[in-house]
């Protein structure tokens, strides 16, 4: 158990994303068989015990610790584990504050698995005195569900992929297929065959697009669609089970039990955007319309859906390509040979759940730059440019597909806020809360947040904003300053929506700093209201 | 009892001497229990400190004069008499025992009961009013032993020999303590200071505390600083002067970095569970030791202390002084 708790202790308290995968590489190489496993399937949220109830926990503390005393430790610390990992006074025949040794994780996972509700508190009693205070944490957060220590499921297997030198996309096309504690998984690593995940609806690794900057391309060889703003999906059906992966590869099936439904018996994989009904972005003229990604936000990271969010959000997918046509790989035909297949396929699919992207008709690149200027009256993000012969590969590839985004919206706004940023950034203040004006600064008007952005500047700009930061406070609160209100900025936005979260009723996505306006006085920054009239 | 003693926010106030223990404002009497910058202030017209204490207050705040009482002297003011016993907080830390018309009172000022090469260790004094500090009066704090703390730093040292250590530890004690426990485990490579810690650590060598070969950080080049520790006061950890380092592993030596989100909020990535205060067991085992009829409890989580000797049948307050605790100090 310790070289586990370890683990998690060093992955709390590590900023770097290298340092972080170094750390799960070097436990999965050292760590007996079955832990490794088991500890992959904490890591990748894969694990599921059922659930030790918070009251237990508390019930068995308050056997050996002063109640009073546990709940101002709880008040103090915040978080129920690490309080009862902290405070657990041990068996007096217990040696102090060490992990003994005598707990395996694989055994406590083993116990912990098979662990009715009546027995739970003293087995978990018993076991909290063999284990120091980490060990205690990392016991408690795997009986309660969840380990909260920041990592995702993508970085976990790709620590998994370095510590045995496999390319993680492979291990992802087999994940699917596999469960804890991957006992195949670890003997591919150290040498043995690769699994076969086949007849398992696993998840295979998107294709994406590089942005395209000043160049132009040929539309005899490229395709255009619209760029959609959701998020893209990948529906792969077995015929008999069905699934849907989000671009990590996360398992969102029961997210959306309502796309998951109108396709179940399906033997494919296909990829597009998950998108909400509604007319906020595209018309009938871009091959129909659909929800804001706002309205989409509504129905993300929920584990159970409840009908009036189903009937609120109605969530369907606008289709971009075929991966797999029953047992058929079609990844290595070019783009427009999957695109007739795609055609054909969706066909058999309900309507009002799924359509396919159109193709846009535009005589040149010139006519599409003119065609994509228009689209921003539809409220679309830009157009998505693919080879007509790309085969579907993993990842981005140079010159198969691009995405063109429109031009971004931009806003003067003036600084309010400052905090420090994390990792490299840590000792300058990097993250910007900015303000426009509610109404004309000379009869009264007043700044109000509208946007943080903490992206768009040069390390030289960062340097100067970082002095303008500490040279001009007006207040400290906590890790936050207050500055003079004086300094205009630009931010380039994608988009702006209604928000009921923010005081300003604005909330704008992907802000980031294009300009900073050293020449501006900040009366003349904008109003919320002109922020207002670009909501699409 | 102890008509003759009373707590107000501005410190501990002794009548018949018309004197005051560690006071927050300038006074005209003050007695002072140790350096650290919230006990002992400047500005007072007389003040009765160890000579430790009083070099320190000297190099803080220039002309200080004060009269030095060592350890087991006794004074006389007003009809109390006063008696400085070491505390084991920091060098030339103590306690102070209050006797007067039969009475026996004892402030501890901060104090803890591991032992520390760069201070005389706390000595238990029995009596009937034991004023206690609490920094760390809830039992999640229990201080682990500190060579495993210092084992957990060398380690990470000699795991990233191209990285260099950055310890926060706040400048008068705990970076000299951490130093000589280095040094304690047989670590004798340079270790380089932040600039407001070189006088300091001057002040401590020459009181005789060993601290091996210390160089500025300031004037080292990023080169030299690789695979070294460095020590530096927990402000400047991710400030504008940590940037000239080589990618430093960022440590904070402090008995707050047993809380997770503790260290987390403060960016550090090497927590180091190192305090010079007591901690719950300590705390609670100081007070059965000394047996007093009646404890009070100043700075720190004063309610979890005074309910656990209530539990324990013990009669116990809490007194509201303000200004005491550096958060950085713990």
């Amino acid at each position: 158990m310790r070289a586990f708790s370890q683990l998690l202790d060093g992955l709390v308290y590590t900023r770097s994303r290298n340092a972080k995968l170094a750390l799960i590489a070097a436990y999965m190489r050292e760590a007996p068989d079955p832990d490794c496993g088991w500890a992959l399937a904490a890591l990748t949220g894969d694990l599921n015990i059922p659930a030790v109830k918070a009251s237990a926990i508390r019930a068995i503390v308050e056997e050996r610790v002063d109640p009073v005393l546990f709940a101002m430790s709880r008040d103090y610390v915040g978080d129920l584990a690490e309080t009862v990992s902290l405070l657990w006074p041990k068996r007096i025949d217990q040696p102090a504050e060490i992990d003994d040794g005598s707990l395996t994780l694989s055994a406590v996972i083993d116990r912990l698995m098979k662990l009715g509700r009546a027995e739970a508190p003293g087995v978990l009693g018993e076991m909290l005195d063999h284990l120091d205070s980490s060990g205690r944490f990392a016991l408690l957060k795997l009986a309660t569900g969840g380990l909260r220590v920041g990592i995702s499921a993508r970085l976990a297997k790709t620590g998994f992929a370095q510590a045995f030198g496999i390319d993680v996309d492979q291990v992802e096309e087999v994940w699917h297929a596999l469960s804890a504690p991957y006992g195949e998984l670890f003997a591919w690593g150290q040498g043995g065959e690769k699994p076969d995940p086949r007849g398992t609806p696993f998840f295979r690794p998107f294709m994406l697009a590089h942005p395209l900057e000043d160049g132009e391309v040929d539309l005899a060889d490229y395709a255009a669609e619209w760029k959609w703003d959701g998020i893209r999906v990948q529906i792969v059906g077995t015929g008999e089970q069905v699934r849907l992966y989000s671009r990590a590869g996360d398992d969102i099936t029961a997210t959306f039990p309502d796309v998951a439904d109108a396709c179940a018996g399906i033997h494919a994989v296909l990829d597009g955007e998950l998108l909400v009904q509604g007319e906020a972005q595209g018309t009938a003229e871009h091959g129909g319309a659909a929800a804001s990604f706002n309205a989409l936000q509504q129905r993300l990271g929920r584990k159970t859906v409840s009908a009036k969010m189903l009937s609120e959000y109605p969530a369907f997918v606008r289709l971009y390509d075929i991966l797999l046509d029953g047992d058929e790989d079609l990844r290595e035909l070019g783009w427009s040979d999957r695109r007739t297949r795609l055609e054909a396929f969706a066909t058999r699919l309900d309507p009002s759940r799924f359509d396919v992207s159109a193709v846009i008709d535009a005589a040149d690149f010139a006519a599409l730059g003119d065609i994509r200027l228009g689209s921003r009256d539809a409220a679309i993000e830009g157009v998505m440019l693919k080879r007509r012969d790309s085969p579907y590969v993993a990842g981005r590839r140079t010159g198969l597909w691009y995405k063109w985004k429109r031009d971004p919206l931009t806003v003067d706004c003036v600084m309010m806020y400052a905090q420090r940023g994390h990792g490299k950034r840590s000792s300058f203040y990097s993250d910007y809360t900015l303000g426009c004006w509610t109404g004309d600064p000379a009869a009264g008007g007043e700044l109000l947040p509208v946007a943080k952005a903490y992206s768009g500047f040069t390390d030289e700009e960062l340097k100067w904003l970082d002095s303008f930061v500490r040279n001009h406070t007006l207040n400290r609160f906590g890790p936050v300053r207050e500055v003079e209100k004086t300094l205009v900025m630009e931010i380039a936005f994608d988009s702006v929506h209604d928000s009921r979260r923010h005081k300003s009723g604005v909330a704008m996505r992907f802000p980031r700093i294009a300009r900073i306006r050293r020449d501006k006085p900040a009366e003349e920054a904008d109003l919320i209201e002109t922020l207002r009239a670009m909501i699409s | 009892m102890a008509h003759w003693i009373e707590a107000s926010p501005r410190g501990v106030y002794v009548r018949p001497a018309d004197a005051w223990i560690d006071p927050s404002v300038p006074v005209d009497r003050a007695l002072v229990t140790h350096g650290h910058a919230d006990h002992a202030r400047g500005g007072h017209s007389q003040v009765w400190a160890t000579p430790e204490t009083l070099a320190i207050m000297a190099l803080r705040y220039g002309t200080e004069v004060g009269t030095s009482v060592a350890y087991g002297e006794t004074i006389s003011l007003g009809g109390v008499d006063a008696t400085w016993v070491p505390a084991g907080h920091v060098l030339g830390s103590a306690q102070i025992l209050l006797e007067h018309a039969g009475e026996r009172i004892v402030v501890t000022g901060d104090y803890k009961r591991r032992a520390d090469p760069t201070c005389a260790p706390f000595e238990p004094i029995p009596c009937d009013i034991f004023i206690t500090e609490a920094t760390f009066g809830l039992p999640v704090f229990r201080h682990p032993p500190i060579e495993q703390e210092i084992d957990k730093l060398l380690g990470a040292l000699h795991a990233s020999p191209d990285r260099c250590v950055l310890v926060g530890a706040y400048a008068l004690g705990k970076a000299q303590r951490v130093i000589a426990e280095v040094r304690a485990r047989g670590h004798h490579d340079p270790i380089y200071i932040h600039g407001a810690m070189e006088r300091m650590c001057d002040l401590y060598r020459d009181f005789g505390i060993d601290l091996g070969e210390l160089h500025s950080a300031t004037a080292a080049s990023a080169d030299q600083l690789r695979g070294k520790i460095v020590v530096s006061p927990p402000s400047a950890l991710n400030d504008r002067w940590s940037r000239r380092l080589p990618d430093p592993i960022t440590a904070m030596a402090s008995g707050w970095m047993r809380v997770r989100q503790r260290a987390r909020q403060k960016n550090v990535e090497l927590p180091l569970v190192i305090s010079d205060h007591a901690d719950w067991d300590e705390l609670t085992a100081t007070i059965r030791e000394v047996a007093p009829s009646e404890t009070w409890v100043t700075h720190g989580r004063e309610e979890g202390l005074v309910h656990w000797c209530e539990t324990h049948q013990m009669k116990a307050r809490a007194l509201a002084l303000v200004g005491y605790e550096d958060e950085d100090e713990g």
